[in-house]
């Protein structure tokens, strides 16, 4: 079970690699799907036993993050009808050299946090920590409105990982809710996205800047 | 035991073409093909060694010089990492430092073989092959650095094969991101897909086919043999590292070994059917990627994490 977890962490932090350094949309909305289903195999193999509770989560947590957002986002990024490209205002090299200085400073970190005391904290801890800056990066650093929509959703995926140390604490209610607020969120952010473009012709939220009579 | 080596050894000699075979067959496959026959590579290669040698006017003794130079450093290579149930030939401390620059060597005289001819197309070539290998090291000795701390050993021999399974398992995740950093710099030592386009002929994007334009008959053949050579060393290289040493025994183990080479032949030919060629300006990326993805793994050791 350790090594399925072990390769699952590794995987994650990959994923974010890719993430970051990929220059196409396409590319970063199917890696961040694939996040979403490694999150689902992760919060069933983190828990150790297969109960209802934890297999529901991962379920739907597979099937929202893995399928259903994924679906949304090309929808949007068809309709729209946008450059296929990221075009950062950082540039690809320097976020991901930044993505890796953060996972560094989260591995350092992850190891002082009071927390870090059960069987999984120690790799769970800094994977979550590396997830939350990729997704804070990808936030930040991208121009137009439909990258920082993954750049939320990989944040999220973060905190999904920090909150399966207390799966065993957290009612299943408050995992659900998150999840359905990511959802309505994202929802929301298509139609927005929508809009943006049909009101500027653009994605590019530094336009946005600007107020118009 | 001995017996099984020497049989195993002749065995072997005819497994690099057959891994290029394998990853062409797959692509063919997959884009609905039928494709070249598995044993093509080696019916060329004998083909191309009974033909006549063209040598143009401005080549010098170098151009001659270094096909054979690359045949041995891979060769030398091959020798340096076990393959399988065989330990390699070659073992002492820190010759992981050899293997690097052994292959450099190679690449080296390749690329003084291609500005021999004085075309400029080798030459950018010969630059872009330069260009991007040195940024392949980092991930290369990053994985070197990961694997020694994991075995306590800084031989390429031990460092493979001396780990025992349950201490493997237990240290998944440094592995599996070392895994994949070498599975880059596999990808762009061989120049194959999203570095470099085997199966293109437009001078301007080529990076390894360009470079070898102006050889012919046996020299050709030779080339092409350490290339397929380069691409079966660096494989067992990286499935040394994803399965564990203790299952490689007898027979069986060599079986596996096969099939492990062939799986990886495959996979390479899978990514070669769904991705499209890197923009030059991205290679780099890629492989500070596959660099920061072997660091990872050094990290998650050095961390003390389980």
């Amino acid at each position: 079970m350790t090594s399925l977890l072990q390769s699952l962490v590794a995987a994650l932090l990959l994923v974010n690699l890719v993430a970051l350094g990929t220059s196409r949309i396409a590319t970063v909305v199917r890696a961040v799907a694939l996040q979403g289903v490694l999150l689902g195999v992760l919060a069933v193999a983190a828990h150790g036993g297969v109960t209802p509770r934890v297999v529901a989560l991962a379920v739907a947590s597979a099937f929202l993050k893995g399928w259903l957002i994924p679906v949304i986002l090309f929808r949007a990024l068809r309709q729209v009808g946008i450059r296929l490209e990221v075009e950062p205002s950082l540039g690809l090299l320097p976020s991901l050299l930044l993505g890796a200085f953060a996972t560094v400073a989260a591995v350092a970190a992850g190891g002082r946090l009071p927390a870090a005391e059960t069987r999984l904290a120690p790799l769970l801890i800094p994977a979550s920590l590396a997830t939350v800056a990729s997704g804070f990066i990808l936030l930040t650093t991208r121009r137009k409105a439909i990258n920082q929509v993954l750049g939320y959703l990989v944040l999220e995926n973060g905190i999904f990982i920090f909150g399966l140390l207390l799966v065993e604490a957290m009612p299943f209610l408050v995992e659900a809710g998150v999840l359905l607020d990511l959802f309505v969120g994202i929802f929301v952010l298509s139609i927005i996205i929508h809009h943006i473009s049909r009101e500027f012709a653009t994605l590019d939220t530094r336009e946005l800047s600007l107020l118009k009579e | 035991m001995k017996a099984i080596w020497l049989v195993e050894l002749v065995a072997l000699t005819l497994v690099p073409p057959l891994l290029v075979g394998v990853i062409r067959k797959t692509k063919a496959l997959a884009a609905g093909r039928v494709g070249p026959s598995l044993w093509q590579l080696h019916r060329d290669l004998l083909k191309l060694a009974r033909k006549e040698l063209a040598l143009s006017g401005t080549t010098t003794w170098v151009f001659v010089v270094a096909p054979a130079i690359a045949l041995a450093t891979a060769l030398l290579g091959a020798l340096l990492v076990p393959l399988g149930t065989l330990p390699a030939a070659i073992a002492f401390d820190g010759d992981f430092v050899l293997f690097a620059y052994v292959f450099a060597l190679g690449r080296f005289f390749t690329a003084a073989a291609a500005l021999d001819t004085g075309s400029p197309f080798e030459g950018m070539g010969a630059s872009r092959e330069v260009g991007f290998a040195w940024l392949t090291e980092p991930a290369l000795f990053f994985g070197f650095l990961v694997l020694a701390r994991l075995s306590g050993a800084a031989s390429l021999d031990r460092m493979l094969r001396s780990t025992e399974s349950s201490a493997w398992l237990e240290r998944t995740a440094p592995l599996v991101l070392v895994a994949a950093g070498l599975f880059v710099v596999l990808l762009t030592e061989c120049g194959r897909l999203p570095v470099d386009d085997p199966a293109t002929h437009l001078e301007l994007t080529m990076i390894h086919e360009v470079m070898i334009l102006d050889h012919s008959g046996p020299l050709l053949a030779l080339v092409e043999y350490a290339a397929a050579l380069k691409l079966f060393v660096l494989s067992a290289l990286l499935l040394h590292v994803v399965v564990p040493a203790a299952a490689f025994s007898g027979w069986s183990g060599f079986a596996l070994f096969l099939g492990g080479l062939v799986a990886i032949a495959v996979a390479i030919g899978a990514v070669e059917s769904t991705m499209a060629r890197l923009r030059l300006l991205h290679v780099p990326t890629l492989l500070i990627a596959a660099a920061l993805s072997s660091g990872f793994a050094l990290l998650f050791l050095a961390g003390g994490a389980p």
